[in-house]
């Protein structure tokens, strides 16, 4: 078991124990238990899990970076949201725009943005259902 | 002598302005509990942003990366944030006059404005200002920091501007708030307090590599300071007004007590002279 604690610039997001956290990289979805070797890594767009007890809470958790010591992980997320707090709908519609954006192969469209928010409103409506 | 009249009138005039200015200051001291409140939240997010930048940079000497070298153009780019209101005391000219006096020349500096006292009182003084964000200032919310992060950044990057600026009311508590200037980009390693020993044996591994992580890790450490800087700045503001306020409505209650007093000599004048007529005019007929 090791302390964990997830940080957004508007709250303390989750504080407490985990026997494992899983979640995204840059380098593709890590899972993280007590002992690893200290490493920060990126983080995207993903579906965080926090395994305790048998138990697993989901959250989605946008682009931040993890900090990871022998006996403690710290998440800094832009955003983080429990499955309760999702508007599905919301993330529908995003879905659909970035998907518009990304289509139109238009000149003025940065794709790597359309991307990163079609990769955002996938999350959300994964972790929202 | 001034009237009774005149008197009574001036009393009745300033006892509506400070009902006003009581009012203001009611309600600037809940907005200044909620912002308050909002500023001290961000700041374990925007500490921890710090102790890492930090560390990354004091363990890795020599990265070359656009975010740490000057840009080629002498264009300096210059977020500014102040209020959208005025009555706030020396909040706002405080702001103007740090930008004024900061060595940047006007037609070097490229302003970003948050508010719009600043805004009008900077380019009433020949300073150029390429984007306004005044109606964020209201509630600021991280996105609002990750746009004009992401636009200041852009501009960095196409090398419209050379350093980055921020410039801000930081909130220390109630009655003391400074207006604060901070060099965003290039980062100088110098400019960050050294790094404290880590304790741990094992040392701090980056993945995907130092350079990769700082390049996405300056964005959000850009971001997290511009959110600090909004937040910031408008618990500040509350604060200035509030205390503005508070001394404005002093000041009236002050006046009134000048004024009764003079109200009721004057009463008191007008009444001991008309007793006078009257036993001179009984006297006269007597």
């Amino acid at each position: 078991m090791f302390r964990l604690k997830i940080i957004t610039p508007d709250r303390i997001f989750y504080e407490g124990e985990a026997d494992m956290v899983e979640m995204s990289t840059s380098n593709g979805d890590v899972g993280i238990y007590k002992n690893h070797v200290p490493t920060t890594l990126i983080l995207i767009p993903g579906v965080l899990s926090i395994h305790q007890d048998g138990e697993m809470k989901e959250a989605a958790l946008h682009s931040g970076f993890a900090e990871i010591l022998l006996d403690q992980v710290t998440i800094l997320a832009e955003a983080a949201e429990w499955p309760d707090e999702i508007d599905v709908e919301r993330a529908r519609r995003a879905r659909e725009r970035a998907e518009e954006r990304i289509q139109s192969h238009a000149s003025d469209v940065d794709v790597a943005r359309a991307q990163l928010a079609l990769r955002r409103s996938l999350v959300r409506m994964k972790v929202g259902h | 002598m001034a009237t009774m009249r005149e008197i009574k009138r001036r009393k009745a005039s300033i006892q509506s302005t400070e009902q006003i200015t009581n009012a203001m200051k009611l309600v600037s001291t809940v907005k200044l509990q909620k912002s308050r409140a909002k500023a001290e939240r961000t700041r374990p997010y925007s500490d921890m942003m710090y102790a890492t930048v930090n560390h990354i940079l004091s363990c890795t000497d020599q990265i070359e990366h656009p975010y740490l070298q000057s840009g080629k153009s002498d264009k300096k780019g210059i977020i500014v944030v102040s209020s959208n209101r005025g009555l706030a005391g020396g909040y706002n000219s405080n702001i103007v006059r740090l930008v004024q006096s900061s060595g940047i020349a006007s037609n070097d500096a490229v302003l970003y404005t948050v508010g719009k006292k600043a805004r009008e009182a900077l380019s009433h003084r020949g300073y150029t200002v390429v984007k306004d964000y005044s109606d964020r200032i209201e509630s600021p919310e991280y996105a609002d920091a990750m746009e004009i992060g992401r636009r200041v950044m852009q501009d960095y990057l196409n090398q419209e501007i050379g350093e980055i600026y921020l410039v801000y009311t930081s909130f220390k508590n109630t009655v003391s708030h400074e207006p604060k200037m901070l060099k965003l980009l290039p980062i100088e390693a110098e400019q960050m307090e050294a790094a404290e020993e880590q304790e741990d044996e094992l040392s701090m591994s980056y993945d995907p590599g130092e350079a990769e992580v700082l390049d996405k890790l300056i964005p959000l450490y850009m971001n997290s300071l511009i959110y600090g800087a909004l937040v910031e700045s408008l618990a500040s503001e509350n604060g200035a007004r509030m205390q503005a306020m508070d001394a404005a409505t002093s000041n009236a209650e002050e006046m009134i007590d000048k004024l009764s007093l003079q109200y009721n000599r004057a009463r008191q004048a007008s009444i001991t002279q008309e007793i006078t007529e009257i036993i001179a005019g009984a006297n006269a007929i007597g």
